[in-house]
Parts: structure tokens; C-alpha cells; sequence
């Protein structure tokens, strides 16, 4: 049995952060590559060329890849054996205060989204959560700085089961007609389907962290998210919402059980400066 | 792309010219402004019946930059959806503002603001920050300093790339 540290969690999320703010992860970079050679729209393939020379400055100079950088969203994964204290992300916020004033980074939190919009000054709080896995020996920890308009271009909706497959595929398309344009595409899809309303969010979430080019272990899920990117791509919306061929990245899916009554959806948007990171700890 | 050079401020006859779908390099001021902002801009412009802060004429920027970096006023700055400011876009235009930058659809009243008044909507890359910082030479704090990335700031742009979004007859980008 392992005991996990809090400070380890809050260096880890110190380290990570500059990181993510200021370099691309190399999955994303490589499929916003090779869409702009596949574009032919002249329109998409400006976008793609304007985002790809943006990674490279932003890396080169240690400057954000985009100004809203973001809400901080932690994930624990621990797996059965492993020993998760109460105060576990302790030192998380202190993490994010001290790396985002060190980094130049916007700080984007403000203290109450109803009573009392001023900001907190340090980009805290940071969003964290566990979730428990059955991977022995496992902890890992998720980092996502999570950007405002992708956000807010997101949906959860409580379909009926005989929706079915058309639904949420309707769904996904009435999303990206009406939000598409503000979530900064290239996008990267998160699908949670399943589970409970509070829940269904965080399928969909936890799918942005896997990388848009690797290809689900479950032939199933695999077709599924195959079938949903080339509807994306097919409605040609593009790269900035101008125009193209490629309007997702990726689309990934997250599946759950649930109530013989419901056919929860969740669709998590991620913009073209998807940042996120995975550490095994 | 094949692009226009414009200068800011726009004037009447170079906003008339402009065309839904026009590939732009941006030079001169730019005021950026977004939520926060808008509620207190909106609530001045209800006190006074003008545009306070010699805004006429010019072009709201939706953006709330990163602090100074890499020797640039801002490490990155961009646009935010602008379908959040939505609700101040028509009468800032009715007002005087004769252009607004920022990313995504607008509503049918901005459309309408757009062609009743002369003015465009323009759109810059969204996630382009770190590039579209490199083409800001200066920035000045013009109001609003409490709100921090949210205020009201002058700043100076030279070639910086954007499309015309919707144009002086209300022609739209995202219809075409």
C-alpha cells in the first residue's frame, strides 16, 4: 500500500502548468500539422497555418499559446491499492497561485459566479477531483487548463433512450451549428454518455484527456468515435468556423452505465490550444 | 492570402469597402474591452448620453491580455467570443464605435446595428494569441485598471490579421 503526498501533488501541478500554458502537447501540434497539409480551403488552411506558427512562437518565447489560460482542472486516478489522504490537494491552490503570477499567466477565477464577480488575483481556485480506478499500483494525475469559450460551447442533455444513436449524433451536430464558431476549432470533442446528470460531465471531460491520435482499446468505442469525427469533418465547418475540412481533431467517448429511464449526454468542447497533460506520479 | 492593408481608426469610406469574407492586416488602435467592461461603458454611456474616453470613431477589441512578456506589452492576447457582448454592440454603434473584433456569431440585432450604422464586425484567429501578441507595439491603461485583464486599454497594433465578419450591408462570413 502507497501513501500519497500532497506536496507532490502541488509540485507536480506547479511544474506542469508553465508547460502547458506555453507549449502544445505534440499530439495536438501533429494533427493541426497535417490538417493544414490536407486543407485546401484557403480560409481553413490560413487558420491552420496562424495556429501552428503561434505554437511554435509561444514555444520558442515561453509565452501563452492563448490569453484565457485557462481554469485549472486536476484529476486524481488512483488505483485500489493506493492511499489517497483527506487533504490531498492541500497544495494545490498554492501551486497554481505561485505559478501562474511566476508564468504571466491571466488570471481568470473569480471568487463567486453569482454573489461576488470579483477576481481572485491568483487564478484559485483550481478544480479538483478523484477518481477511483482499477489499475493497481496506479496514481496519476490529469492537468487541464481549460479555456472559457470551449467552456462555454459545451452541453449536458437528459435525452430520452429512444433518441438513441440519431440523437446524440443530432445533438452534437445542433451543438456545433450554434457554438462551434466561439470554441476556436480545430476542436477536441469529449462525449460522455451514461451514468447519472452530476456525472455525465465528467465523462465527457476525462475523454479530452486521451491523445486525438491514439485509437480506443474497445473496437466498439473505436468505430463510434471514428463515425462521429467524420460527421464533424463532414459538415465543413473548419478550422476557425471559416470553412474546411477538418473541424475536430478528435472526437472521444466516454461510456457509463445508467437508469432504464435515461440516456444522459454530455459533450465537452476543447478549443484548437487543447492543454493538458497526464503524470504519472 | 491576398489581403487589404487597413489603417484604424476606419473611415466611412474605407468601412463602405470592406466585404464580408476580406482577409485584413490591421494597423492603429485598438481599445479592448469585454464583459466586465461593457456593463460599466454601457452604464456611462446611459449617464452622460455620449461615448466617454474619446471612443468615437474607433474599434472595440473583445480581449482580456496575458501581462507583458518577451519584451511585448502582452505574452498573448486574443479574441473572446463576442456574442457575450451581444447586449452593448448595437447601441455602441449607434453611439459612434464603428468596428468591433473579436471571434464567433453574432446576433441579428448586431447585423442590423451593422447596416443601420456603417460599421463591420471583424474576427481575428481564436488561439492565436502568442502570435497576434507579436503585432502590438504599445499599450496604455485607459480605464477601468480595477477590473485588471478586463479593462479598458489603448493599444497599438501593426499588421495584425483578421477577416471581415459581417460587413456595412450586413453580409455575414459564417452565411457564405
Amino acid at each position: 500500500m502507497r501513501t500519497l503526498d500532497p506536496k507532490q501533488i502541488g509540485e507536480v501541478v506547479y511544474q506542469a502548468i508553465p508547460k502547458l500554458a506555453c507549449e502544445l502537447p505534440d499530439d495536438i501540434l501533429a494533427g493541426l500539422q497535417s490538417a493544414y497539409e490536407a486543407e485546401d480551403n484557403p480560409r481553413g488552411r490560413e487558420i491552420l497555418s496562424l495556429l501552428t506558427r503561434n505554437a511554435q512562437i509561444a514555444k520558442d518565447d515561453q509565452v501563452p499559446l492563448c490569453q484565457d489560460t485557462g481554469t485549472v482542472w486536476v484529476c486524481l486516478e488512483a488505483g485500489p491499492d493506493v492511499l489517497i489522504p483527506g487533504d490531498i490537494f492541500s497544495c494545490v491552490n498554492s501551486a497554481v497561485a505561485k505559478a501562474y503570477t511566476e508564468a504571466k499567466l491571466r488570471k481568470s477565477l473569480l471568487r463567486d459566479a453569482f454573489f461576488d464577480r470579483t477576481n481572485t488575483q491568483d487564478n484559485t481556485p483550481a478544480f479538483c477531483e478523484i477518481h477511483l480506478v482499477d489499475e493497481p499500483g496506479v496514481a496519476r494525475l490529469h492537468i487541464m487548463l481549460k479555456g472559457g469559450g470551449s467552456d462555454n460551447a459545451s452541453r449536458v442533455v437528459m435525452l430520452a433512450p429512444g433518441a438513441g444513436k440519431q440523437g446524440i449524433i443530432d445533438e452534437l451536430l445542433d451543438c456545433l451549428d450554434h457554438k462551434a464558431a466561439n470554441a476556436c476549432p480545430p476542436l477536441i470533442i469529449g462525449i460522455g454518455i451514461g451514468a447519472t446528470f452530476d456525472k455525465v460531465g465528467g465523462l465527457a471531460k476525462r475523454a479530452l484527456t486521451r491523445p486525438v491520435n491514439q485509437v480506443h482499446p474497445d473496437p466498439q468505442v473505436a468505430a463510434f468515435e471514428a463515425e462521429l469525427l467524420s460527421i464533424v469533418n463532414g459538415t465543413g465547418i473548419g478550422p476557425g468556423a471559416l470553412g474546411g475540412k477538418t473541424t475536430a481533431l478528435g472526437v472521444k467517448v466516454n461510456t457509463a452505465p445508467c437508469h432504464i429511464a435515461a440516456l444522459p449526454l454530455a459533450i465537452n468542447m476543447g478549443c484548437s490550444a487543447m492543454r493538458r497533460g497526464t503524470y504519472e506520479l | 492570402m491576398n489581403c487589404k492593408h487597413l489603417t484604424l481608426p476606419l473611415t466611412k469610406e474605407a468601412l463602405a469597402d470592406l466585404q464580408a469574407g476580406d482577409y485584413c492586416l490591421l494597423t492603429g488602435p485598438l481599445y479592448t474591452l469585454r464583459d466586465a467592461g461593457h456593463v460599466r461603458l454601457m452604464a456611462e454611456l446611459a449617464e452622460q448620453g455620449s461615448l466617454p474616453y474619446d471612443l468615437e470613431g474607433q474599434t472595440i477589441f473583445y480581449a482580456g491580455p496575458t501581462p507583458e512578456a518577451a519584451g511585448r506589452p502582452f505574452g498573448a492576447v486574443g479574441p473572446t467570443t463576442s456574442s457575450r457582448m451581444d447586449f452593448a454592440a448595437p447601441a455602441l454603434h449607434r453611439a459612434g464605435i464603428v468596428a468591433t473584433l473579436g471571434k464567433g456569431k453574432r446576433s441579428a440585432e448586431v447585423h442590423e446595428a451593422c447596416k443601420e450604422t456603417g460599421s463591420v464586425y471583424l474576427i481575428a484567429c481564436g488561439g492565436a494569441a502568442a502570435f497576434l501578441a507579436k503585432c502590438v507595439v504599445s499599450s496604455t491603461t485607459v480605464a477601468y485598471d480595477d477590473l485588471g485583464t478586463e479593462a479598458l486599454r489603448r493599444i497599438w497594433v501593426e499588421d495584425m490579421p483578421a477577416f471581415v465578419a459581417i460587413d456595412t450591408q450586413g453580409r455575414d462570413i459564417y452565411e457564405n
